[in-house]
C-alpha cells in the first residue's frame, strides 16, 4: 500500500481536519478512467421507485440492467411484492435497429393483463435514449388503454450521476400524485414521510413513532409503497424528508404544487431520531399534547436501550472507525452514533456531498479525520490502513476490501438485513458494530498473528 | 410469496423476459479479464454498468473486484466516446499501474459507433500506453448474447491480442477452461498436471476471485495468466476448449493465428464428460492416466453405486449456463435421475440440439428452451404443471424451490446467498464427488424431514 499516490486530479477532493483547510472540491464528475463508487442515472431512479410494491417496474433496455437490479434491496412490503419481480424488454439488436417501441408497448399490455397493478413505471436505460424510442407517447398510449397511470422513468444512464436518477423518481412520483390531484381536504396532523426505503423494516419503526405521537402518516415514499397511499400524498400538512439527497426535489415540488412545507431530518442514532420527532411535533404547534406523547415516547426509548448500549459500549471505547457512504447526510448520523459507542471516525467520505456537506463534516469530525469525496477503493485501503482503523461502515463493494484488510464491517447500505433507525435500530447498529469489532477472526490476520507470535515468544 | 406472481398457464411471451437467466455480456468480460495477472478491466460506458458488474461480482465471489469505467455523459454519447477512453488509459496506467488493460464495450458506447481499435492505437500513438504495458479489447453490446458470450469474447480477444508462433514449440497444451469457478480452473489445471502435462490456462481466476485473507489489500491479486504465457500460446502443442459456447471461439482464433490445434470439449462435468476430457489429454500428449485419476473416477463410481437406489428416476429442472448445463444433464441421467425442464437464457440454437441428442433415449421429452423467453418464470410454469424433485439454479431459484417447496441445489452464476462455490470444484472426478454429496444431502435430507415418526431412521 505505501506505493499508492494520489491522483493530482483529485488532491482537493481529499483533506485532513486540522491540516488542510482548502474547501474541498466536490460535485465532479469522476474522471474516465478512475475506479469510482458511483453508478448511474438508473440506478438512482431504480432505487428511490424500487420499494412502491403494487407497481408494475419494467426496464426497457438490454437485459443487464433489469439483471442487476432484480431484488437486491431488501426493501420489505407488508402486502404485495410485485416489485421484486424482474421485467425486462430484454431489447436485442434488431430491436436496436427498429427501434423498442412496439415492444414495450406490447409488454406493457402483457403485463398489465396479468398483474393488474395499480401504476406502471417504465425505465429508460442508456440504449432507448441512443435509439431515440418514444417512450412518453408509448406509456400514454398504454395509460389509455388500460386506466392506470403509465409514467416513463428518465433515466439514461449517461445522462448524468445517480441523483440525477433521484430527480427523474421525483419527477415521476410527483406526476403520479399531481395525476391524481382533486381539490380534496388536507388531512389534519397528518405527514408524508420521504425517503425512506423500508430496508429489513425501518419504515415500520418509524410509522409506529408517529402513531404514537399521534401523527398520521399519508404515505411513505417509497418504503413499503403503494400507489393509492402516493396518490394521497398532496393532502398531508408537511413533508419529512429523510434521505435528502434522493427526495428533497420531490419536496420542493410539493411545497411549490401545494403548499406543503418540509423539514429534513435523520433517523439514524438516538439525538438525531429524537430530534426528526421533537421538529414534527413542533410544528403542529397547534395540537401541544403531539409534543407531549413525542416527550414522553423519547424518554421511555432512550432509557430503555441506554442500558444495553453502555454494555455494548464497555467493548468499543475508543476503537477508530472508516466511514463510506453515498449521501453526506448519512455520514453526520453515523458520527453521532459512533460517538455514543465511545468510538472516533478516523475517516469520513461521501460519493455525492456537496460543499456545505463537506464543511459540517470538517466541523463535526475529530482531528486529522480523513474526509474524501468520491473516492477509489486505493485510496480507501490506503487511509484504513494508515489511521488503522478498527470498523469500515460502507456498501456492497466496500465489504470484501475490510474484509481483506482485516478489519470489521457494518453494512449502512441496502444490503443490510436489520433496521438501523430510531432507537431499537440504534441498538442493532450497536450490536452489529459490537459483533465485528470484537470478533476473534482479526486475531488471527497474518499481521496481527505474526506480532502476536512474537510478543508471546518474548 | 412470489407464489402468486407466476401464473399455471403457458402464453407465449415475445416481448417480454420476465426473472431473467442470464445477464449481460460486460460482466462476463469483465470476470474474464479478472483472470489476466495485473489487468485492470475496463468498461467503456457509464459508471453505471462498471458499479453493477462490480457489484454482482462481488456479491458472488465475496471478494474485491476493480475495474474503470470511461464514466460517459451526454457529451460523450453525442460527439462519441473517444476523448473519454484516451483520457482513462492515461488515468489508469498512471494510477493504478496495470500490465494489462482489458477493455470491454457496453450497449451505450456500441450504439453510437465507437471504434475501440482505432483509439486503442492511438492511445499508442499519443503515447498513452507506457512500453511494455497493453490494451486490449472487445465488443460486448448487452443486446447480444449473454454474459456467456462476453466472456468468449473477452478470452478471444486474449488470444489474439498476445499469442506469437516462434516456430519452437514450448511443450506445453493451451486449456481454456470456459466462464467457470476460480475453484474449477484450480481443478483442472491440477488433473491436467496430474496427467504429466504443462498447461496454460486462460483466463485462469483461481487465487485472483477466491484468494487467501492476508490483512493486506491487493488491487492486482496473485493469480492470473500472465502475458509472457499468453504470448507463448502460439507456441503450444494444441489447445483443448472446454465449453462450446464460452471457449471454443477463443480456441479457433488461436488455430487460426498461429495454428495451434484446437479441440472443443464439454467442460468435464461428471463422469463421462470428464472420462473425454481426460481420453482426450491422454491421445493427444501422448501419456499414460496415472493411478491417481483412475482412483479418483474409481471413488466418483462408487458413491453413484452406493446411493443409486436415491437417486432412481428423480425429477430434477435446471436454469444456468449451456456449457454447464450439456454435461450436467448428460451426468443426471448416467446417474439415473431425469431432468425435465431446462433452461439457458443465453441464445444458441445448438444448445436446445445437444440437450435433445442427449435426451433423445429417454422414456419422456424434455422441456428445453435457450434465449429469448427462456427465463426462470418460464421454468417456474414448467415445474407448476409438472412438479420436480430437485431444482438446479442459481440463487435466484430460490423463489421457485420455497414456494414449491423443492429441494434447491444452487450451482452456477450468480450464488449470492452461500459460500463454499468459489473454494470447492464442481468439474472433473473430484468436482462430480461434490455435486453428488451436494444432491444426496438434498434429497436425503427432504426424506428425513417428511419421514413420519415410524419410518424415520438412522441408517440411509
Amino acid at each position: 500500500m505505501e506505493t499508492i499516490s494520489v491522483l493530482e486530479d483529485r488532491k482537493n477532493q481529499i483533506s485532513q481536519k486540522g491540516r488542510d483547510t482548502f474547501e474541498m472540491a466536490c460535485e465532479k464528475k469522476s474522471l474516465a478512467g478512475a475506479v469510482s463508487q458511483r453508478a448511474c442515472v438508473f440506478c438512482g431512479s431504480r432505487v428511490v421507485l424500487y420499494p412502491i410494491a403494487d407497481a408494475l417496474h419494467l426496464i426497457h433496455g438490454p437485459i443487464g440492467c433489469a439483471s442487476y437490479t432484480w431484488d437486491i434491496r431488501g426493501a420489505l412490503s407488508s402486502g404485495p411484492e410485485l416489485h421484486r419481480m424482474s421485467f425486462s424488454t430484454d431489447l436485442s439488436e434488431t430491436d436496436v435497429v427498429f427501434g423498442g417501441e412496439k415492444k414495450l408497448e406490447k409488454a406493457l399490455l402483457e403485463l398489465v393483463a396479468e398483474y393488474e397493478p395499480k401504476a406502471a413505471f417504465v425505465y429508460c436505460t442508456c440504449i432507448v435514449g441512443i435509439i431515440g424510442d418514444d417512450v412518453e407517447a408509448v406509456c400514454k398510449k398504454v395509460a389509455a388503454k388500460v386506466g392506470i397511470p403509465v409514467l416513463a422513468v428518465h433515466s439514461e444512464g449517461f445522462k448524468g450521476t445517480k441523483k440525477d436518477g433521484y430527480k427523474a423518481a421525483c419527477d415521476a412520483l410527483f406526476k403520479l400524485i399531481d395525476l391524481n390531484r382533486k381539490p380534496e381536504k388536507q388531512i389534519p396532523l397528518s405527514i408524508n414521510i420521504l425517503g425512506e426505503f423500508n430496508i429489513g423494516g425501518e419504515t415500520w419503526i418509524i410509522k409506529e413513532y408517529y402513531r404514537r405521537m399521534g401523527v398520521e402518516v399519508v404515505s411513505v415514499m417509497t418504503g413499503d409503497g403503494r400507489v393509492k397511499d402516493v396518490q394521497s400524498a398532496h393532502r398531508a400538512c408537511l413533508n419529512v424528508v429523510q434521505c435528502s439527497g434522493s427526495l428533497t426535489h420531490l419536496a420542493r415540488d410539493m411545497e411549490q404544487a401545494y403548499g406543503i412545507p418540509f423539514i429534513r431530518v435523520s433517523y439514524f442514532g438516538i439525538e438525531d431520531t429524537s430530534d426528526a420527532l421533537y421538529d414534527v411535533a413542533s410544528f403542529f404547534k397547534d395540537a401541544p399534547q403531539i409534543m407531549e406523547r413525542t416527550k414522553a415516547l423519547v424518554q421511555e426509548e432512550v432509557c430503555a436501550i441506554l442500558p444495553e448500549l453502555a454494555a455494548l459500549k464497555k467493548d468499543l471505547v475508543g476503537k477508530r472507525a472508516a466511514i463510506y457512504v453515498g449521501g453526506a447526510f448519512k455520514a453526520f448520523s453515523l458520527i453521532k452514533a459512533l460517538k455514543h459507542l465511545g468510538m472516533s471516525e478516523v475517516l469520513v467520505g461521501s460519493q455525492t456531498g456537496n460543499k456545505e456537506d463537506y464543511a459540517l463534516l470538517r466541523e463535526m469530525c475529530d482531528p486529522d479525520t480523513v474526509i474524501l469525496d468520491d473516492a477509489n477503493p486505493l485510496e480507501l485501503a490506503k487511509y484504513v490502513m494508515e489511521k488503522d482503523a478498527h470498523l469500515f461502515i460502507g456498501g456492497v463493494k466496500e465489504r470484501p476490501i475490510a474484509y481483506k484488510l482485516g478489519i470489521g464491517f457494518c453494512d449502512h447500505n441496502h444490503e443490510r438485513k436489520i433496521p438501523l433507525v430510531g432507537y431499537e435500530g440504534m441498538v442493532n447498529f450497536a450490536k452489529e458494530v459490537h459483533a465485528t469489532v470484537t470478533s476473534p477472526i482479526w486475531d488471527l490476520v497474518p499481521r496481527k498473528a505474526f506480532n502476536r507470535a512474537i510478543s508471546n515468544k518474548g | 410469496m412470489l407464489l402468486r406472481h407466476t401464473n399455471k398457464e403457458i402464453k407465449p411471451r415475445e416481448s417480454l423476459t420476465v426473472n431473467p437467466a442470464k445477464t449481460c455480456q460486460p460482466i462476463g468480460a469483465m470476470y474474464a479479464s479478472l483472470g489476466i495477472h495485473n489487468c485492470l478491466p475496463h468498461s467503456h460506458g457509464s459508471q453505471g454498468c462498471c458499479a453493477y458488474h462490480r457489484s454482482a461480482l462481488t456479491r458472488h465471489f465475496r471478494e474485491p473486484v476493480m475495474a474503470a469505467t470511461s464514466s460517459f455523459t451526454e457529451g460523450s454519447s453525442v460527439f462519441g466516446g473517444q476523448s473519454n477512453l484516451i483520457q482513462a488509459i492515461d488515468t489508469i496506467f498512471t494510477t493504478y499501474e496495470p500490465d494489462v488493460i482489458a477493455v470491454h464495450t457496453t450497449c451505450l458506447s456500441e450504439t453510437i459507433g465507437d471504434d475501440v481499435n482505432q483509439i486503442a492505437i492511438k492511445a499508442v500513438k499519443d503515447g498513452k500506453v507506457p512500453k511494455g504495458k497493453y490494451v486490449i479489447h472487445t465488443s460486448t453490446p448487452s443486446y447480444v448474447g449473454s454474459h456467456v458470450t462476453g466472456f468468449s469474447n473477452m478470452t478471444k480477444a486474449m488470444a489474439t491480442a498476445f499469442s506469437k508462433s516462434t516456430g519452437v514449440s514450448n511443450g506445453k497444451f493451451n486449456i481454456i477452461p470456459g466462464y467457470v469457478e476460480p475453484s474449477d480452473m484450480t481443478e483442472i489445471k491440477r488433473v491436467v498436471k496430474e496427467m504429466g502435462i504443462k498447461p496454460i490456462l486462460f483466463p485462469d481466476t483461481s487465487n485472483v476471485l477466491n484468494g487467501p485473507q492476508t490483512g493486506k489489500y491487493k488491487m492486482y491479486p496473485d493469480g492470473g495468466v500472465t502475458i509472457e504465457e499468453l504470448t507463448s500460446a502460439g507456441d503450444s502443442i494444441g489447445t483443448i476448449a472446454l465449453g462450446n459456447t464460452a471457449s471454443a471461439d477463443a480456441a479457433r482464433a488461436l488455430d487460426t493465428r498461429c495454428k495451434v490445434p484446437c479441440q472443443v470439449l464439454d467442460l468435464p462435468i461428471g463422469l463421462a464428460a470428464t472420462d473425454r476430457f481426460i481420453n482426450t489429454l491422454r491421445t493427444v500428449a501422448g501419456v499414460n492416466v496415472p493411478a491417481s485419476i483412475d482412483l479418483e473416477r474409481g471413488q466418483l463410481l462408487d458413491i453413484i453405486t452406493d446411493m443409486q437406489a436415491y437417486l432412481y428416476h428423480k425429477k430434477v429442472a435446471l436454469a444456468g449456463d449451456p456449457d454447464q448445463l450439456i454435461p450436467l444433464v448428460e451426468f443426471l441421467i448416467s446417474i439415473d435421475m431425469m431432468p425435465v425442464h431446462i433452461v439457458t437464457g443465453t441464445p444458441g440454437k445448438d444448445f436446445v440440439k445437444r440437450i435433445e441428442a442427449l435426451t433423445a433415449d429417454l422414456p419422456y421429452k424434455v422441456n428445453v428452451k435457450a434465449g429469448g423467453g427462456a427465463d426462470m418464470y418460464l421454468l417456474h410454469q414448467w415445474i407448476k404443471n409438472e412438479p420436480v424433485d430437485l431444482l438446479i439454479s442459481n440463487t435466484y431459484g430460490k423463489y421457485i424451490a420455497r414456494d414449491e417447496d423443492i429441494p434447491f441445489m444452487r450451482y452456477g452464476f450468480p450464488i449470492v446467498d452461500r459460500v463454499g462455490h468459489s473454494y470447492f470444484p464442481s468439474v472433473c472426478y473430484k468436482g462430480g464427488m461434490r455435486l453428488l454429496e451436494k444432491i444426496l444431502d438434498l434429497l436425503l435430507d427432504r426424506i428425513d424431514r417428511d419421514s413420519l415418526e415410524e419410518t424415520f431412521e438412522l441408517v440411509m
